[in-house]
């Protein structure tokens, strides 16, 4: 077990169609950021991309989970899901494509950015996908300052 | 300016969360999708909107926004106000449509100088 205040490690499965409880992982998650010593800013940005890549799972696939890691130096979240896989990321990249069903439309998702909204609040994105497999969404959040040099 | 002169200056009916008037709001986020206030709502502002699906709340939650407002007479359901309860977030209502509510709010907030000139 590493030595440090901060370390924690979080597992919460995901069903999909289940919208009464979509949010309820990245809620947990940002309470457990709250109660430990970590900048406001990061809690949110991890909060909101933690959020869009669990409400992607109940939107798009049959079942997933989400699990995190926290250390000392960053918090690392993998969202991973048995659906249907993406296509085409770069198009999926793009703000304001979706293949969201009406229904889901109807419900306030399905705009066309919550992939854009995880990679602009994430450090570090990384997207897998294959078809008719599943996607997994790795995200990271530095908890300090990273230096960066410049060779 | 306080939740609290906003609701009676709009006349605005309070659903859940009398308790939590005494908040500063700093202005007003204006959408119905959720990811797009997700992405760009600020915390502190109002959320004006005529979705009244049960994610609201959790969407609320994750960008700390201290209250919702349905427009147009729309009501969310006792799923939703048990849910706000619970997190704390104000649920307010008005009869009035998104354009003539929105347009009262930025009028109020602006005489009261909260928002960026």
């Amino acid at each position: 077990m590493p030595e440090n205040d901060n370390f924690e490690t979080g597992l919460f499965f995901l069903t999909g169609g289940d919208f009464d409880r979509a949010g309820e992982a990245s809620s947990e998650l940002r309470k457990v950021l709250l109660s430990k010593d970590i900048s406001l800013d990061i809690i949110r940005r991890a909060s909101i991309a933690a959020f869009e890549a669990e409400i992607n799972v109940i939107v798009y696939a049959t079942a997933g989970m989400l699990r995190f890691t926290l250390d000392d130096k960053c918090l690392h979240v993998v969202v991973e899901d048995m659906g249907p896989g993406i296509e085409d990321i770069n198009l999926a990249m793009q703000e304001g494509y979706s293949t969201a069903s009406e229904e889901v439309r109807a419900m306030g998702w399905g705009a066309g950015m919550g992939l854009p909204n995880m990679k602009k609040n994430a450090d570090e994105f990384l997207l897998l996908s294959d078809v008719g497999i599943g996607t997994t969404v790795e995200l990271v959040f530095y908890l300090k300052p990273k230096r960066i040099k410049t060779l | 300016m306080k939740l609290n002169d906003i609701v009676s200056a709009l006349e605005l009916k309070v659903i859940t969360g009398g308790g939590a008037m005494e908040q500063e709001i700093t202005g007003a986020y204006v959408s119905d999708l959720l990811s797009d206030v997700l992405g760009n709502s600020q915390k502190g502002q109002l959320w004006i909107t005529l979705q009244t699906h049960i994610n609201i709340v959790a969407v609320a939650v994750m960008k700390e926004i201290p209250g919702i407002v349905f427009i147009g007479g729309r009501l969310p359901d006792k799923q939703i106000i048990n849910k706000a309860e619970s997190e704390g977030i104000v649920l307010l209502a008005s009869p009035l449509a998104n354009f003539e509510l929105t347009g009262r709010l930025y009028q109020l907030l602006n005489q009261s100088g909260e928002l960026p000139q």
